[in-house]
């Protein structure tokens, strides 16, 4: 602002003096690309970054990989008309861990500035505020989707080396995990998305209540509340509703590649009700951050 | 001569303050953060909102009609609700006496895929031969024909061996191995008051006390029954399959043959069969021939041959009511405090958020300058938020139960009743549980320092257990029954409401309410995480600089 103004100063100033060049540049708002930089150089030099996304992909694995290795049919038991057992399901338990991670990581990205004060310097560099948040996101998906893919993939690899061995095999009537399959790529695929939309959820959510801690209560709140509440809910038609409406149980449909029909939605239906909510929380995050004081 | 006195502060020597007046610093600072006090009134406020929520119907629905209210089952001596249907011949025994019998064989018929399919004409097709492990034969002094009256029986069962049990839940081990007309078992019970003596024989003449029972609600003088019976619980196929946990299930029926049936002390009158039944569903009775067939068929029949042989058949159970048992029935109170995952979620933010915040605003840097030991501060801290969120929690689930319970009768579910002990226990317990976690999330929020590592640490450890064991069921049931002893999670055995009975097979799964741990012993286990989270928390606060 005040660089502008000193350059309007300059470019009217008396005869003789010579404009002030190169701050000419400073009149343009910060374009989107710049933004994204800017917030690529934050994220990136943070060491919490790195360890949160690195965190994300090796619990993701690791639980998923302890999952894959407890599992147990019973011997004769084992056909999948006996287990119903979803092999990819079984895979991705790793999930319940790596959301967490990443919604910490969601909520730190914004709610890291507030606690600082950071925010003021950014909101001061950059006036143009959804520019600021849309650029946060932007650079927050990818750097999400990275972890994801290597979580998600390094679990997709444990579950077909384990999961056969553990009465799940093509001798018994399971595809072995692959993403070759449409339903395999699907819930794999999708997984990863999945994540990235949760992330998005809690940075949404945080740019709304702007204090990290309660960003992170809302966030898992609404993740765990609802499979625990409706687990109990003597109401089924109730209970189904709810759980249509759930962020983490209809997103994780998109897990799903066995018995699809008793789903309340299809797994995209499911995701996309997931991805419903983290617009929800971004456009309730852009308008208090467009509206608000920092 | 002007004497100057040598100055002297008014300001007393600072000592270290007392750990009353930093349980009171550190109350003033709980107390007086809005966002914090908000929470802890979402403590209350959640849970009875999510209670309120969970509503549902239990009823019939019949052709042309429909009836609100599931019915129970009835009531036992000791208060507790049982099952007791079953097949009993027997008479009157006005005053003391005895029976005996000799039982040469306990057969049964079941259906291995749980689909018995009855022709009009009124024949059953599906069935196998086979006992369960828990079908009984024997003899039996009951106070009435009543369903939940007093009794005591000898008998002798599909694969446990020879059993005294009375009132429901008692239960003493005789003879083990199976009946056969080549390895027959001779039973007696003696009746003196209300006091029922077993005993058991290989041959009919050595006899050998199994029990003594002074019989709760048993009349000490005046007339019983006496007879024998039969009966079978219904099976469930449990596959290991997790999730989906698919098999079948139904109704059995068990036969036993018995001779040499004598009663002493008896008026002497002649044997009625009595089919001990649930009362019938409301709406129409039932007219088809099919389902008048099943229902003869497994209401059990008896066959006199003779003065002293009889054949009987049965189908049910004696036994306490378990929930999740085939034959179990009704709706755990335990449901009905689900809503205080809420209030715990906002515990967990206060408590973390409690120390973390100190962090952030650098407060930690005054109140340790304030009162140097820093052991002292935690744990004031520890007492002021254990305290805090166990009023809080006790509000929350004060009104919560009383509110679930009251939903869930008014919507027709039958609640079996528990004592007032135990009720006691849940509520108090779910509040201790609720504090203890606090005080977790506070000593991980004083190792994190930062609020959301720390909140969603807790998280981690204390939900994502519970979901996987209770919820999704997708781990296995070794893993499940790891978290439930060893993980914090072990703590929820404090809100089981009905204990597990050897003598009743069922699932026994948290999802229903039964943990591997006894309530206190699951309560136990969250104590010690908790003391070695806060002697981790101590060492690092001492060790670190602020």
């Amino acid at each position: 602002m005040s660089g502008a103004a000193v350059a309007g100063h300059a470019g009217a100033g008396p005869a003789g003096v010579a404009p002030v060049r190169g701050a000419g540049h400073l009149q343009l708002a910060p374009c989107f690309r710049l933004a994204l930089h800017a917030e690529w150089t934050k994220l990136r030099t943070l060491s919490s970054t790195t360890w949160t996304l690195a965190a994300t992909a090796v619990l993701t694995i690791a639980v998923g990989t302890a999952a894959s290795a407890a599992y147990r049919c019973a011997p004769g038991f084992c056909s999948l008309a006996a287990t119903g057992a979803d092999p990819a399901k079984i895979t991705l338990t790793g999930l319940y861990i790596g959301q967490v991670l990443v919604a910490v990581l969601g909520v730190l990205v914004v709610g890291g500035e507030y606690g600082s004060g950071m925010i003021r310097v950014t909101l001061s560099a950059m006036p143009r505020r959804l520019h600021v948040l849309a650029a946060k996101a932007a650079v927050f998906t990818g750097v999400v989707l990275v972890a994801a893919l290597a979580g998600v993939l390094g679990s997709m690899a444990a579950g077909r080396l384990l999961l056969p061995g553990r009465g799940l095999s093509a001798a018994n009537g399971y595809a072995v995990l692959s993403l070759g399959s449409r339903t395999d790529l699907r819930a794999f695929g999708g997984s990863v998305l999945y994540l990235a939309l949760i992330g998005l959820l809690a940075l949404g959510i945080t740019a709304a209540v702007r204090d990290s801690g309660a960003a992170i209560g809302i966030v898992l709140g609404l993740l765990f509340l609802f499979p625990i509440v409706t687990s109990v809910m003597p109401d089924h038609v109730l209970a189904r509703h709810l759980e249509q409406a759930s962020p983490m149980i209809a997103g994780m449909y998109i897990e799903a590649t066995a018995g699809l029909q008793s789903l309340p939605l299809t797994p995209w239906q499911g995701l996309g009700v997931l991805a419903l909510w983290a617009l929800a929380a971004l456009l309730l995050g852009g308008l208090a951050l467009r509206l608000r004081d920092a | 001569m002007i004497t100057v006195a040598p100055y002297e502060s008014a300001v007393r020597p600072a000592r270290s303050p007392g750990f009353r007046s930093l349980v009171l610093a550190e109350w003033t600072k709980l107390r007086t953060v809005r966002g914090w006090v908000a929470g802890l009134l979402l403590a209350v406020l959640l849970p009875v909102g999510i209670t309120l929520l969970q509503h549902g119907t239990c009823g019939y629905i019949w052709p042309g009609g429909s009836s609100i209210g599931c019915p129970g089952d009835p009531i036992g001596p000791d208060g507790g609700a049982v099952v007791d249907t079953f097949y009993f011949v027997h008479q009157a025994l006005p005053a003391d006496g005895s029976i005996t019998a000799r039982v040469t064989s306990l057969t049964g018929h079941y259906s291995p895929t749980g689909d018995v399919h009855v022709s009009d004409s009124g024949v059953l097709s599906g069935l196998t031969s086979g006992v369960q492990p828990w079908s009984k034969a024997g003899i039996m002094i009951k106070a009435s024909t009543t369903r939940g009256s007093a009794y005591a029986a000898m008998l002798v069962t599909g694969s446990n061996g020879v059993r005294m049990q009375w009132n429901y839940t008692g239960d003493t081990a005789g003879l083990p191995g199976s009946v056969s007309a080549s390895s027959p078992r001779w039973l007696r019970l003696t009746r003196s008051g209300s006091v029922v003596t077993g005993f058991e024989s290989m041959n009919g003449s050595t006899w050998t006390k199994v029990g003594s029972i002074s019989v709760r609600g048993l009349p000490p003088s005046g007339t019983v029954q006496v007879g024998l019976f039969a009966t079978s619980p219904s099976y469930e196929v449990i596959t290991q399959s997790l999730g989906s946990g698919g098999g079948g299930g139904g109704p059995s029926l068990a036969t036993g043959t018995f001779d040499n049936v004598a009663v002493s002390g008896s008026s002497g009158g002649s044997w009625t069969g009595t089919s001990l039944q649930p009362p019938p569903p409301p709406g129409p009775p039932v007219k088809q021939g099919a389902d008048q067939a099943f229902n003869k068929f497994f209401g059990g029949t008896h066959v006199q041959a003779g003065t002293s042989s009889f054949t009987v058949s049965g189908s049910g159970d004696i036994a306490p009511d378990v929930l999740d048992a085939p034959d179990g029935n009704g709706v755990s109170p335990q449901s009905s405090l689900t809503g205080m995952f809420g209030a715990l979620l906002v515990v967990i933010i206060v408590a973390a958020l409690f120390i973390a915040a100190e962090y952030r605003k650098g407060m930690v840097r005054v109140t340790f300058t304030a009162s140097p030991s820093r052991w002292t501060v935690l744990a004031a801290k520890s007492v002021v938020i254990g305290l805090v969120t166990f009023a809080v929690s006790l509000v929350a689930v004060g009104i919560t139960l009383p509110v679930g319970l009251h939903n869930s009768r008014t919507d027709g579910y039958w609640i079996p009743p528990i004592p007032a002990l135990t009720e006691v226990r849940m509520i108090a317990g779910t509040a201790l549980l609720l504090a203890l976690m606090a005080v977790l999330a506070l000593t991980i929020g004083t190792m994190l320092r930062r609020s959301v590592l720390a909140i969603a640490g807790v998280v981690v450890v204390i939900f994502v257990p519970y979901l996987l064991a209770h919820v999704t069921g997708i781990l296995p049931t070794s893993a499940q029954d790891w978290l439930l002893r060893g993980a914090p999670t072990a703590a929820f055995s404090i809100q089981q409401a009905y204990p597990a009975y050897h003598q009743v097979l069922a699932p026994y799964s948290a999802a229903d309410g039964f943990y591997p741990l006894s309530p206190w012993a699951g309560i136990g286990v969250l104590v010690a995480w908790t003391l070695v989270a806060l002697l981790a928390a101590g060492w690092l606060l001492r060790r670190r600089d602020a």
